[in-house]
């Protein structure tokens, strides 16, 4: 049913002229990306012009580059009668099973449709179907789609939709070409003149060229003696344009392995000549193939190709090869930058600039002003090192998941989820974390709060950005946000984070989370998203214990100067703290003690400040009152501390190194 | 050694004919130069002796006019076979964009052969050529002689065609094989054109 490609037919032995370039270089283009390049492809020509040759080389050479391709050539009437055979035998669907598995399909002469609406629209279904599949179909003709008669108007301009190539008729020296090719190929040679008066009679079409050189074959066997450019003239009955040879010079010595020479009659220099054009045809013209093919490929690519065009309007091949080579550099770039916008700001990369190699400069400031516009996603704080982190029994097992992940970022625990209450550390881990994954190469490590990352997301909106936005933070390679629980409610927050999480989980970045309390058991929260964090790992940091009560405050104090004496960091990691933080604010207070008296900071000084015994209460009436009033431990105290001079001087109350200003803290009194 | 002048639009190919003394390069230019239309021939210079040796060299322009747009000409030379010239051999040699090695067919002479062709290289190598890398076709001459005297195609592949490049029977005299050779050095030397011009 289905023909098998002659192995004749390749590309190899298409002899290539002015009248075939075109779709020598589409059928090549095509044979070499099936399914992207030209599709379908549809060549027309007169009979006997090499349409069924290409069809096949296109074979050839999509097999010959992927093996694995699965390549169908028949001509339609060969589908017309499977068709119907498989509808008799019931099995219709079968067939379109069959045919619409296959890679390249290869139809010839499909001009033979006229007047079958039922194949025309089983043909528009396979074209669809192999099209939607990305599968090649090449199809041939001996005219263009819009005139084989009563074809659906659907299926012409289906058939247009690719590329609609004509093969001409060979010129004076591809007909020569083909000859001596066609003569090689079945191991005849001809006398000097021969195959050029051949290539000069009125013959249209390569079959009758092939005739021809039959008919002379048959004749020189028949003869045995080789025949001259006249004789065969007359025998193909050409008008003889001279007369009939001169007597040939006699050969004297009768010698062997030569064959007799040329009567003088015979055009030796004209036969020389016509081989010498040919030759010198092929090599000078080499180049303009070239960029033909080039201007093929990418335009085929979707790139403006004017810079290649006008290289064909030029004389020389002078620096063509450069020129092709720069023009391949400039489209090489505007790939690299054209990706590179696309994970910036994906509206932008759509534009004309970055297919235009013409315009490279303004596709590189363009690309620039993505780029600036493009500030990086918010950076984990410097503040929070991995080496300042305490660790105890408390946190050892979120800290070893956190190793854990540095060592397989995105691969280990991804989402992993900070579980804990305020205060316990859960902010100082993630930003750890992401200190250390942003050391990696080329890491972008997105660390914000989830409030930070809602607020912006309002502002993408308002802004019309929201893509950029989304961008910016798909192309992080890890995800670090603090306080998830505060997407609960935020609708569009939660769906932009649904989406970002599973783009970034399928890439294997990393995603880390840090939430009160373990993530189903937060409200508000969209199940959906609640699962996925429940499906990484999610640990829990408890209260401080003692020995990170210890670490905490002994590193307090070394930062500060001072020098901890064993009893005071006993004292300090043995009160009851239930977070870090608590635990900070009560040896600030010491410490801001022990600067306003000048004194030492002893474990006496923290019983006193701490247990209520302040040797301040009666130098400050308010303070005093306050604490009366209070009339609870230290640690809810306030530690405001006033000098003499009546002015605040508490480290606790005072800001020392100022922030932004938005992200200002002002602290509440208690 | 220009070939192609992409500029002037020329194409102008310098094509030696070299083999020792008596095997018929001058014959083979003599050929040729019959077979040209006045119009595209340019004057055969030929410096002979009196008995007819070529001493200095043979010269032959021929015009092929406007090729693909490429005004081309072909310049043939002979070099003198005697051992003596070899200087002569060497001035005509450089610039060469091709060689046809004229042989004689004639056993007694394969020495002769062989010493030409180890002359030609070593010429060549003194221009700085490797005969490998230049155009070359071998022609045998005088395959016209009786059986008994000559040696076959075959035979003088195998004795003097190490290389295996394209060769010729010929018989220069009658003009056998005189333009498919020609034809054969000039598909060489274009070709070259193609593969030389900026691939």
């Amino acid at each position: 049913m289905t023909s098998a490609l002659n192995p004749r037919y390749t590309f190899e032995n298409f002899v290539v002229g002015a009248a075939n370039r075109l779709a020598a270089t589409a059928g090549r283009t095509v044979a070499e990306n099936p399914g992207s390049a030209y599709n379908p492809l549809f060549v027309y020509s007169g009979p006997g012009l090499g349409k069924t040759h290409l069809l096949m080389g296109v074979g050839h050479t999509a097999k010959q580059l992927t093996p694995g391709l699965n390549i169908e050539y028949l001509t339609l009437d060969e589908w017309v009668e499977a068709f119907h055979a498989a509808v008799a035998a019931g099995q219709g669907d079968a067939f379109r099973r069959r045919f619409q598995n296959v890679d390249v399909l290869l139809v010839d002469d499909v001009q033979f449709l006229s007047n079958r609406k039922e194949m025309q629209s089983e043909l528009l279904r396979l074209t669809e179907a192999l099209q939607v599949a990305g599968r090649q179909i090449v199809l041939t003709s001996d005219r263009p789609p819009a005139e084989i008669g009563d074809l659906d108007a659907r299926l012409i301009s289906r058939l247009s939709g690719g590329l609609v190539v004509d093969i001409g008729a060979p010129d004076y020296e591809t007909r020569v070409a083909i000859l001596r090719r066609k003569a090689e190929e079945r191991g005849a040679s001809f006398r000097p003149g021969v195959l050029e008066a051949v290539a000069d009679a009125p013959l249209t079409n390569v079959r009758e060229l092939m005739g021809a050189v039959n008919r002379l074959m048959a004749h020189q066997a028949v003869n045995d003696s080789p025949i001259d450019g006249e004789a065969a003239k007359r025998l193909l009955g050409i008008g003889a344009a001279a007369p009939p040879g001169a007597p040939s010079a006699a050969v004297g010595r009768g010698g062997a392995g030569v064959s007799p020479p040329s009567p003088p009659a015979v055009d030796e220099f004209g036969a020389f000549l016509a081989d010498v054009a040919v030759t010198v045809g092929r090599a000078v013209e080499a180049w303009r193939t070239r960029v033909a093919e080039e201007i093929l490929r990418w335009e085929g690519e979707g790139y403006r190709t004017h810079r290649l065009e006008a290289l064909l309007d030029q004389n020389s091949p002078a620096a063509v090869d450069e020129a092709i080579a720069a023009f391949v550099r400039d489209v090489e770039r505007l790939k690299v930058l054209e990706l590179e916008v696309a994970q910036l700001d994906p509206a932008v990369a759509g534009q004309s600039v970055f297919r235009d190699p013409e315009r490279i400069r303004d596709a590189e400031e363009e690309a620039a002003r993505v780029r600036a516009g493009a500030a990086p996603p918010p950076a984990p704080s410097p503040a929070f090192p991995l080496s300042a982190y305490a660790v105890g029994p408390s946190n050892q097992v979120a800290v070893s998941a956190v190793r854990a992940v540095l060592e397989r970022p995105g691969k280990k625990y991804s989402p992993l989820v900070l579980v804990g209450h305020s205060g316990c550390g859960k902010t100082h881990l993630l930003n750890a974390l992401g200190l250390e994954l942003a050391h990696a190469n080329g890491a972008i490590v997105a660390c914000l709060s989830t409030q930070a990352f809602i607020d912006e997301l309002i502002a993408a909106i308002d802004a019309n950005r929201v893509d950029w936005w989304r961008a910016r933070y798909r192309r992080v390679t890890a995800l670090l946000l603090d306080d998830v629980h505060l997407v609960a409610g935020k609708e569009r927050t939660q769906e932009e984070l649904f989406n970002l999480f599973n783009l970034l989980q399928d890439r294997e970045r990393q995603l880390v989370f840090t939430a009160p309390a373990p993530p189903n058991t937060l409200a508000g929260i969209e199940e959906r998203i609640a699962s996925r964090l429940e499906g990484g790992l999610v640990v829990e940091l408890k209260a401080p214990d003692r020995d990170v009560k210890r670490a905490v405050v002994e590193r307090i104090l070394t930062q500060q100067d001072l020098a901890p004496e064993p009893p005071l960091l006993d004292y300090l990691a043995d009160r009851p703290a239930d977070s870090v933080r608590s635990l900070v604010a009560a040896a600030q207070r010491v410490m801001s003690a022990a600067g306003a008296q000048d004194v030492p900071v002893t474990v006496g000084l923290a019983r006193e400040v701490l247990e209520g015994t302040s040797p301040q209460e009666e130098g400050g009436a308010e303070d005093g009152r306050e604490r009366r009033g209070g009339g609870r431990a230290g640690p809810r105290t306030s530690g405001v501390v006033v000098s003499s001079l009546g002015s605040i001087k508490s480290r606790e109350k005072t800001v020392w190194d100022w922030p932004d200003v938005p992200d200002r803290l002002i602290e509440d009194f208690r | 050694m220009s070939l192609v002048n992409f500029t002037a639009r020329e194409i102008a190919c310098k094509i030696v004919y070299y083999g020792p003394g008596r095997s018929g390069k001058t014959t083979n230019l003599h050929y040729v130069y019959d077979r040209v239309p006045d119009s595209r021939r340019g004057q055969m210079v030929s410096l002979a002796t009196q008995t007819d040796r070529t001493l200095f060299f043979d010269f032959l322009p021929i015009d092929l006019g406007q090729i693909s747009g490429f005004s081309t000409r072909f310049q043939l030379y002979t070099v003198p076979g005697q051992v003596y010239y070899n200087a002569t051999r060497r001035l005509v040699l450089q610039g060469a964009d091709g060689v046809v090695f004229v042989a004689d067919s004639q056993a007694q002479q394969l020495d002769e052969n062989l010493e030409s062709l180890q002359n030609l290289q070593s010429n060549l190598l003194e221009h700085g050529v490797d005969v490998r890398s230049l155009p070359l076709v071998m022609q045998y001459n005088k395959q016209d002689l009786p059986r008994e005297l000559i040696l076959a195609p075959a035979d003088l592949d195998d004795a003097l065609n190490f290389r295996g490049v394209p060769s010729f029977g010929a018989d220069a005299l009658h003009g056998a094989g005189v333009f498919e050779t020609l034809k054969g050095i000039s598909e060489l030397v274009l070709k070259r054109l193609a593969a030389g011009s900026p691939a």
